[in-house]
């Protein structure tokens, strides 16, 4: 039997199969409906599962055994990822949060974003936009030792700062430098609420760019650790979840 | 249906039906005075003769119509209150007589200005600290300045004879409430924290009197016996802004979450019931004396709040402390940095501050913090 973690999550949804010995890894798209997706990338296991739902998209997913949020299976996932791991920094399509957690991976503290797209992956994926760039390009893209000013703390009132830093020829890479550096800067103020401890792992879609793990050591002056898997930090904390109460109810 | 839902719909119907019954009681002449706060002297106007009620203010409908007077950025429960007003959408403030504020938070006294071109409004200037001498004094002639204007207004003489005996039913209220609150110390509670609400709601709108306490009084021991008991759920602590009809969204997340909400400290619950008014020969003294002693934020500093919650948490057993704040209620929201501080370290009680307004468009959020938080306990 399987245990299935589930992140169903604003952009992506990422599933994590679990035997108790590997894991199989699957992403795709979120799409239009959370519930679809998920469906159809349950479709070829056909074994026994376990399933535990977690991410925004949870509550849409009707088969499931348990779920969970996404910042108790974020402690779990991290402590299976990188076991040194006491703060989380996650940031995802809608939302960032900090998470402290123990030696096991359980959460002792945490904190989120106020319900904007401030600081959050969207803020990022509009910027690529209105640049014309691919948000998967970033490291290649964002080589700048300027970055402009953004002042805008609001993703709405951002956009038009960018219109206006583009029409005054603003270079593309300073203007992508100068979002990163407030994403950066927002999530900052965030840990600086619920304090931190080392070592800090960088979780979600947007650990995957190097540019965004410097600007955070660069501005914290610590290591900032990550995994080639930190985008299924979510999935991994769920299928491990999952895992424990398989074992316990056998 | 079950017995204790029955008894829970008992206290709705109350409710419903006091709106019947003020308009029947303010036929046969008696006077209404509409009350927003847990710092109003009810005791005084009921030794007017008078009926204090509470007004409406727990509801996002009237919201819009308030933000054409009012700015977007300030909190619900104002703009709430005087989009009510202004639309005319609360029966208690159309049955009123005179309404009575008090200088508690900036938003709403400067909302009061407005207010009073609706409908006369007595606004007591509330002394912001216990830490002078004079804050007792000046808020014990605020409360003889109160009694004149109802005096003057209602032509009526408040006796010392008949503010003694508004003491002596209002502290009997306290206890009952007292009673009813303490059902949720039980182990596990014996009620949950949504009844609870709905109850605490259904007995504000009624006129007090010693039958209707006795009456309350036996309903909350069927309410005992009755009980539904919420097994293995983690027991919760609400404090912050008060909690009603649009923000009732916060306990039912709490308790679909697996945590059952046992206490609330609010102004909704105890935290204006807990002490009562000393029955003395100085009335006004005694009254001064108990509603300055009210643990809310616009008070500075605000001991009694945070020692309150440290007495709740042993008394009931918490297992983690929820906060709810509602977006742009600044006392509030400052208070929660020092008082996360204070109950992690002091009282070793998990502790999350939720900010919240009156629309349901953070459900998804709220689900997810609160829902976390209880994973972690």
């Amino acid at each position: 039997m399987n245990s299935i973690g589930i992140d169903a999550g604003s952009t992506a949804v990422k599933l994590a199969i679990y035997d108790g010995k590997e894991f199989d890894l699957r992403i795709r798209p979120t799409g239009w409906s959370p519930k679809e997706t998920v469906s159809k990338m349950l479709e070829d296991i056909e074994n026994e599962k376990y399933i535990v739902t977690t991410g925004y998209g949870r509550m849409s997913i009707a088969n499931y055994d348990k779920r969970v949020t996404e910042i108790t299976c974020h402690g779990k996932g991290a402590n299976y990822l990188r076991e040194q791991t006491r703060t989380i920094i996650d940031i995802g399509g809608q939302d960032s949060k900090i998470i402290r957690v123990n030696n096991k991976g359980q959460v002792i503290d945490f904190l989120m974003n106020d319900k904007c797209a401030a600081g959050t992956g969207k803020f990022l994926e509009m910027t690529c936009h209105l640049l014309e760039k691919d948000i998967r390009d970033l490291d290649e893209f964002v080589n700048s030792t300027n970055p402009a000013n953004i002042n805008a703390m609001c993703a709405v009132f951002a956009e038009s700062e960018i219109i206006s830093l583009l029409a005054s020829g603003e270079r593309l890479e300073d203007i992508a430098a100068g979002v990163i550096d407030s994403i950066v800067k927002r999530t900052l103020s965030l840990i600086g609420r619920v304090g931190f401890d080392e070592d800090i792992f960088f979780s979600g879609g947007l650990s995957r760019s190097k540019v965004i793990r410097k600007c955070f050591e660069n501005t914290l002056k610590k290591k900032i650790h990550t995994h080639k898997h930190s985008q299924f930090t979510g999935a991994i904390g769920a299928a491990l979840i999952g895992y424990e109460v398989m074992l316990k109810e056998d | 249906m079950n017995s204790l839902n029955k008894i829970v719909e008992k206290f709705e119907d109350a409710k419903r039906n006091s709106v019947v019954d003020l308009k029947r009681k303010k036929e046969n002449g008696k006077k209404i005075v509409g009350t927003f706060c847990a710092f109003t002297p009810k005791e005084i106007i009921i030794a007017a003769d008078a009926i204090p009620v509470s007004l409406c203010g727990m509801k996002n409908e009237p919201i819009s119509a308030a933000e054409q007077h009012l700015p977007r950025n300030l909190c619900p429960l104002i703009k709430s209150s005087y989009g009510h007003a202004i639309t005319d959408t609360c029966p208690y403030f159309y049955f009123s007589d005179l309404l009575v504020g008090e200088t508690t938070c900036d938003g709403k006294k400067k909302m009061y200005e407005y207010l009073n071109n609706i409908k006369e409004i007595h606004v007591m200037q509330l002394p912001q600290t216990l830490d002078r001498e004079s804050s007792l004094s000046y808020w014990q002639e605020e409360m003889k300045l109160l009694a004149e204007k109802l005096e003057e207004r209602f032509n009526v003489e408040i006796t010392q004879e008949k503010l003694i005996d508004a003491i002596r039913l209002c502290n009997k209220e306290r206890l009952v409430m007292q009673k009813l609150f303490g059902l949720g110390m039980n182990q596990p509670p014996l009620i949950s924290g949504y009844n609870m609400l709905k109850v605490i709601q259904g007995i504000g709108y009624q006129e007090l009197s010693d039958d209707y306490l006795t009456y309350l009084e036996e309903l909350i021991d069927v309410l005992a016996v009755n009980n539904q008991k919420v097994d293995n759920a983690k027991r919760i602590l609400i404090t912050g802004c008060p909690l009603g009809a649009d923000t009732e969204k916060v306990v039912r997340i709490v308790e679909q979450s697996g945590g059952a909400v046992v206490a609330y400290e609010n102004c909704t619950g105890l935290k204006a019931k807990m002490e009562l008014v000393k029955e003395s020969s100085d009335p006004y003294h005694a009254l001064a004396k108990k509603y300055l002693n009210i643990g809310c934020p616009c008070i500075s500093p605000n001991k009694k709040r945070f020692k309150m919650i440290e007495e709740l948490i042993y008394e009931y057993n918490i297992d983690g402390v929820i906060d709810v704040i509602l977006q742009s209620c600044h006392p509030y929201s400052v208070e929660t940095y020092g008082l996360k501080e204070f109950t992690l370290k002091e009282c070793q009680t998990p502790y999350i501050s939720v900010e919240t307004d009156y629309s349901s468009s953070d459900l998804g959020q709220l689900m997810t913090r609160i829902g976390a938080f209880i994973e972690m306990l």
